[in-house]
């Protein structure tokens, strides 16, 4: 049995553990963190590909936007939900 | 003088990659593989691990340990010319690096034909192979109602591995019709090892319904998927479910290609020929990129590239004939379910079609092309830069999808600004 590590992130001001080769787009499907985004016209958005095409997963990782999907989960990182974008603003 | 130039460098570390790195670094050249994922394996062996038993352990062990092979993962080509040498533009965590290569060798495999319908936006409603790959990272689906929507033989292997997480999948709802279906069946049942693979796959899925000629109609609920409507004949279907796991076939993911110059076939795939040599001087493509056909037919491809690549000719005698077996697979395969439009969704004109854009079904009425849509409408102009509404639109509005260009992938700045490094061979 190989051994289970763990990493210990933030996940908008939370800290959860997760399981080492876990995406940060699984950690925030598993801590219920939905809509990861809301689309320019205010609609509730979630991942769709899964594999680094579509976008939609993106979020805010140690200050820069990136695909969660493509993200494995590190110990001290920070995610946080990209803010409700809106054309008009 | 220490040279930056490699013998062969392989993009995409599915296992048409692998094997086409490992055949190469065995006929003695130096190789890079280049990976976008985290880990490599692609996404039918993804979170497989090196000297696991079967073939996937064999092979990412083999490549993992042989001296003539650097891996980088997490790396995307964003950009790519060919020439003397051929220069590739990666982007990864370490940065972005030019890299020079005598030989390319694309193995960049296939992402999912997603079609728009009211409620696919929904959090919730996402790729059938999108939900296995999310599973694989660690999505907990234990538990959770789940309706398989789409088409193609994908759709069974995600019921299974979702099932085999923990998944409550209510229906698998295919919208080819039985008749191909059954066909495709028999074909399998025939190669050697499918027999096999298939009988598993059929115990792993002992009880869930399988509907053919099935239409995916909407998805409603709040914020967040709740229900699902399907058409089965004149009836309609609709299920409470967490997850609709919907897709609609695979489509090969020929942008490194593109920009190469590689042309491409009828059904949008690499042309090659029997070397899997492209047009392109010294540039090769195997496994789906160069057309959809399953993971024995990826293997065999990227043997042939790699022993193409390095000059072992004398090992592929047998190549033909095993390439044989493969294409008829293939052509039955594209058959059994070819995607037939009225069974497919039917967007309302206020469907998204651009989710990144929110561009309407609505508001891209009296376009005839892409380029006038885009130009006026802002369709593909956003984060995923059409890489989901583009083939949309081809299937919809019968437009060519011409958007590809560098770079392939969103940057950040900082990398944009600074000097590329060069990343030579060790």
């Amino acid at each position: 049995m190989p051994e289970r590590t763990l990493a210990v992130l933030t996940l908008e001001g939370v800290r959860v553990t997760v399981p080492a080769g876990t995406t940060v787009l699984a950690a925030l499907q598993n801590a219920g963190l939905s809509p990861l985004r809301r689309s320019l016209s205010g609609e509730a958005r979630g991942a769709l590909c899964g594999m680094g095409s579509c976008s939609e997963c993106r979020a805010v990782v140690d200050g820069l936007t990136v695909r969660t999907c493509l993200t494995p989960v590190h110990d001290g990182q920070s995610v946080q939900r990209l803010g409700i974008v809106n054309r008009e603003v | 003088m220490k040279s930056d130039l490699w013998d062969a460098v392989v993009v995409g570390a599915g296992p048409a990659g692998l094997m086409a790195a490992l055949t190469a670094a065995q006929g003695g050249l130096r190789v890079l593989l280049l990976d976008a994922q985290p880990t490599a394996g692609g996404q039918i062996w993804r979170g497989a691990a090196a000297g696991q038993k079967g073939a996937a352990g064999d092979l990412l062990r083999d490549v993992a340990s042989h001296p003539g092979i650097t891996v980088l993962s997490g790396a995307e080509v964003i950009a790519a010319e060919a020439g003397k040498p051929h220069v590739l533009t990666v982007t990864s965590p370490a940065g972005l690096t030019h890299v020079h290569a005598a030989r390319v060798i694309l193995c960049t495999g296939a992402t999912e034909r997603f079609l728009p319908f009211d409620g696919w936006t929904l959090p919730g409603v996402v790729g059938a192979g999108g939900l296995q790959a999310m599973s694989k990272g660690g999505l907990d689906v234990r538990g959770k109602r789940v309706v398989v929507a789409g088409s193609g033989p994908l759709l069974l292997a995600v019921a299974a591995g979702l099932r085999q997480k923990g998944a409550r999948v209510l229906a698998v709802a295919e919208q080819a019709g039985l008749p191909g279906v059954a066909a495709f069946g028999v074909t399998a049942a025939r190669l050697p090892g499918k027999a096999t693979e298939a009988l598993e796959l059929a115990a792993g899925l002992r009880g869930v319904p399988y509907w053919a000629d099935c239409a995916v109609v909407r998805a409603s609920g709040q914020d967040q998927l709740q229900t699902v409507t399907l058409r089965r004949g004149r009836r309609e279907v609709t299920l409470a479910c967490d997850y609709l796991a919907v897709g609609f076939g695979l489509m090969p993911e020929t942008r490194v290609a593109a920009l190469l110059g590689c042309s491409l076939d009828a059904q949008g795939a690499v042309d090659v020929n029997v070397w899997q040599a492209t047009g392109v001087s010294g540039i090769y493509a195997a496994g789906e990129v160069c057309g959809i056909g399953g993971v024995d037919g990826a293997l065999l491809e990227g043997f042939v590239a790699g022993c193409a690549a390095s000059g072992q000719i004398n090992r592929l005698h047998d190549a033909p004939r095993r390439a044989e077996i493969q294409r008829r697979f293939q052509t039955v395969l594209e058959r059994s379910f070819a995607l037939r439009p009225d069974r497919l969704p039917i967007p309302s004109p206020h469907t998204i079609v651009c989710r990144c854009e929110d561009v309407r079904h609505g508001d891209l009425q009296g376009f005839t092309n892409w380029t006038a849509a885009k130009l006026q409408t802002r369709c593909g102009m956003g984060a995923c830069q059409g890489r989901v509404c583009g083939p949309v639109t081809e299937t919809l509005y019968g437009w060519r999808f011409g958007g590809v260009r560098a770079p392939l992938a969103p940057l950040p700045l900082s990398q944009l600004l600074a000097e590329p490094t060069v990343l030579g061979p060790p």
